[in-house]
């Protein structure tokens, strides 16, 4: 994982749900990655899909992902070049499915400076989000879970364990 | 100072003498629940590189979601987890037909007082009806578990909801559900254990309090459980064979809020389009205009729910107009109303039956709904595209609320019928 990120911004609200990231009716039946990108977001900013860049960064309010246990939230996200989450709070499931796909995820308030198409920085090391209204600070993940992370998602991290 | 629920049932799963709120823990759990997502889960599962599941016995597999498979898609995702199942040797397999996974779970066995349950499905805490520690995961971390047999979970704070007095006619577990999300909305347990007591809940049947657990997702819980008594030993005989140990809170255990509740106070609820913490009376959003009422899922399509709906619907006809879907939660409980002639009666009075399963809840199939339509729906779910068309709305109410809907056509105070 790379210390440090910078990317534009795609500010969202609280409570932000699975269904809306990527809707129920497609989560049984679409399995490429690849394809589960062109409907990120689909029902809540359609718009998205066209003009996400890689790196772009979601900063959002709280309780991000809440609902469905749906990983294709995470992987569409993944897929489609986000380069992080920034959100208030996670909902759990989200937050463990965010680690599992190696998706760096930051807990913490950056959503009250930053707005659409501002360019914030993400520093893992130093615990920091600097947005053009200031700078937030987020306490490290648990050394278990940053293993994860690091080690490129939970399947690389299991096939580690196991040596694979 | 005392133990919760989790944090005892999580020490004695990791072989530790106790643990503390926030503590990190590697478990074995005593099983792994996945369901039409087992195929994805398959693949994931080889990826790691082991030839065979830790333990077999761990896993339930139950299809479900798109059950019959609605097109070649499905269809295929099906025959890969029937042949997943056969290649490890999976025993606890349940084919479409036989129900919910969440319902299905516990009726074969695999959900008792201090057992610790994963599943690939947000509503696993479901089996907390029945004093288990049960939580959702996604699909990497249950391909993880199938080759490990083991997962690493956070020992959850706890928070606890007393509930005394006993519930007036027509409102239901289902009401205490929304009012309870409505009152801590959509986050206020997220990470959370959540422990039902009281009164009220001792009066429910397992059934309606399987609907308190399952509903306790929407607060974001990790898992919900209700103390194991005589009614849930009764319906877990004769189901489950291996010997159980119930573990109970401490009186004097911590927890990070207590909601105490006078259930004979309580109105019946609904929750409004889009989220399920957007919670009112039924009396302020009575009249409300219905194409759809839905009646069932793992939520509340057991025995104690269609025959709400029977009593409520019996003899007479739903409104002309609405479309009444009743799905039942299982084999085991369409059977029981087909016996009681529940269903003769739902259907005389205009429903359509579904099968077993999950229905339109996941807007996959069966019942979805067009542009500008508005649905009833005693599921779990509300979010904005989730039954068909985005530009549809859900609201959500207990049986005994859709029932009366379904008679009049507009949302209707089930107390008033």
């Amino acid at each position: 994982m790379k210390t440090k990120i910078t990317g534009r911004v795609w500010k969202y609200g609280d409570d932000v749900n699975t269904d809306v990231i990527f809707p129920g009716k497609y989560t049984y039946s679409i399995s490429d990655p690849k394809e589960m990108a062109l409907h990120a977001l689909e029902d809540l900013d359609p718009g998205f899909v066209a003009a996400v860049r890689p790196g772009d960064i979601i900063v959002a309010g709280k309780n991000w992902g809440c609902g469905s246990s749906r990983e294709q939230a995470v992987v569409c996200l993944k897929e489609a070049g986000v380069g992080a989450i920034v959100a208030r709070s996670f909902a759990r499931i989200y937050f463990r499915n965010a680690i599992n796909q190696a998706l760096p995820i930051v807990t913490c308030d950056a959503v009250d400076g930053a707005e659409n198409g501002d360019e914030i920085t993400i520093d893992f090391a130093a615990g920091t989000v600097t947005t053009p209204c200031g700078t937030f600070t987020f306490p490290p993940l648990p050394a278990e879970v940053l293993e994860i992370i690091e080690d490129g998602g939970l399947i690389p991290h299991v096939r580690k364990q196991l040596g694979k | 100072m005392g133990k919760t629920f989790a944090e005892k049932v999580l020490a004695q799963k990791a072989g530790l003498k106790q643990t503390t709120a926030g503590q990190i823990v590697t478990v074995k759990p005593d099983r792994l629940l996945t369901h039409d997502n087992t195929s994805a889960i398959a693949a994931t599962f080889r990826k790691i590189g082991v030839a065979r599941v830790a333990d077999p016995s761990m896993n339930v597999i139950v299809l479900d979601h798109v059950t019959p498979a609605a097109d070649e898609t499905y269809a295929t995702s099906h025959q890969a987890t029937r042949a997943f199942v056969a290649e490890q040797g999976i025993s606890a397999f349940y084919d479409i037909g036989e129900g919910i996974c969440h319902q299905v779970l516990p009726e074969k066995g695999h959900a008792w007082p201090g057992a610790v349950i994963v599943g690939s499905d947000s509503h696993t805490p479901t089996a907390g009806a029945f004093g288990a520690f049960a939580a959702g995961i996604g699909r990497t971390e249950a391909a993880a578990v199938m080759a490990t047999g083991e997962i690493w979970l956070r020992v959850p704070e706890s928070l606890r909801v007393q509930l005394r007095e006993m519930l007036p006619s027509r409102v239901s577990a289902k009401d205490v559900s929304l009012y309870l999300i409505g009152l801590l909305r959509a986050d206020g347990a997220d990470y959370c254990s959540v422990e039902f007591a009281g009164e009220a809940i001792s009066a429910m049947s397992v059934g309606e309090r399987m609907t308190l657990t399952n509903m306790s997702a929407e607060m974001g819980a990790k898992n919900a459980v209700v103390e194991p008594d005589e009614k849930t030993f009764a319906w877990l005989a004769g189901r489950v064979s291996q010997p159980f140990t119930p573990v109970f809170a401490d009186a004097d255990a911590a927890y990070t809020r207590i909601i105490e509740l006078d259930a004979s106070t309580l109105a019946p609820q609904v929750a409004c389009p889009h989220t399920v913490d957007n919670v009112a009376p039924v009396t302020e959003v009575a009249g409300k205009r219905v194409d759809q009422v839905v009646i069932g899922t793992c939520t509340n399509g057991r025995l104690e729910d269609l025959r709400v709906a029977a009593e409520i619907l019996r003899g007479k006809h739903i409104a002309q107009g609405v479309r009444l879907l009743v799905l039942p939660a299982s084999r085991e409980n369409l059977q029981a109303a087909l016996a009681e002639g529940v269903i003769t009666d739902l259907i005389a009075a205009g429903a359509t039956l579904l099968n077993p399963g999950c229905g339109p809840c996941l807007g996959a199939h069966q019942g979805c709904m067009a542009p500008g339509e508005t649905t009833l729906s005693t599921s779990n779910r509300n979010f904005k595209g989730r039954m068909g068309s985005k530009d549809a709305t859900i609201y959500l109410g207990s049986p005994a609320t859709a029932a009366a809907t379904a008679l009049t056509g507009v949302i209707t105070d089930p107390r008033e019928v």
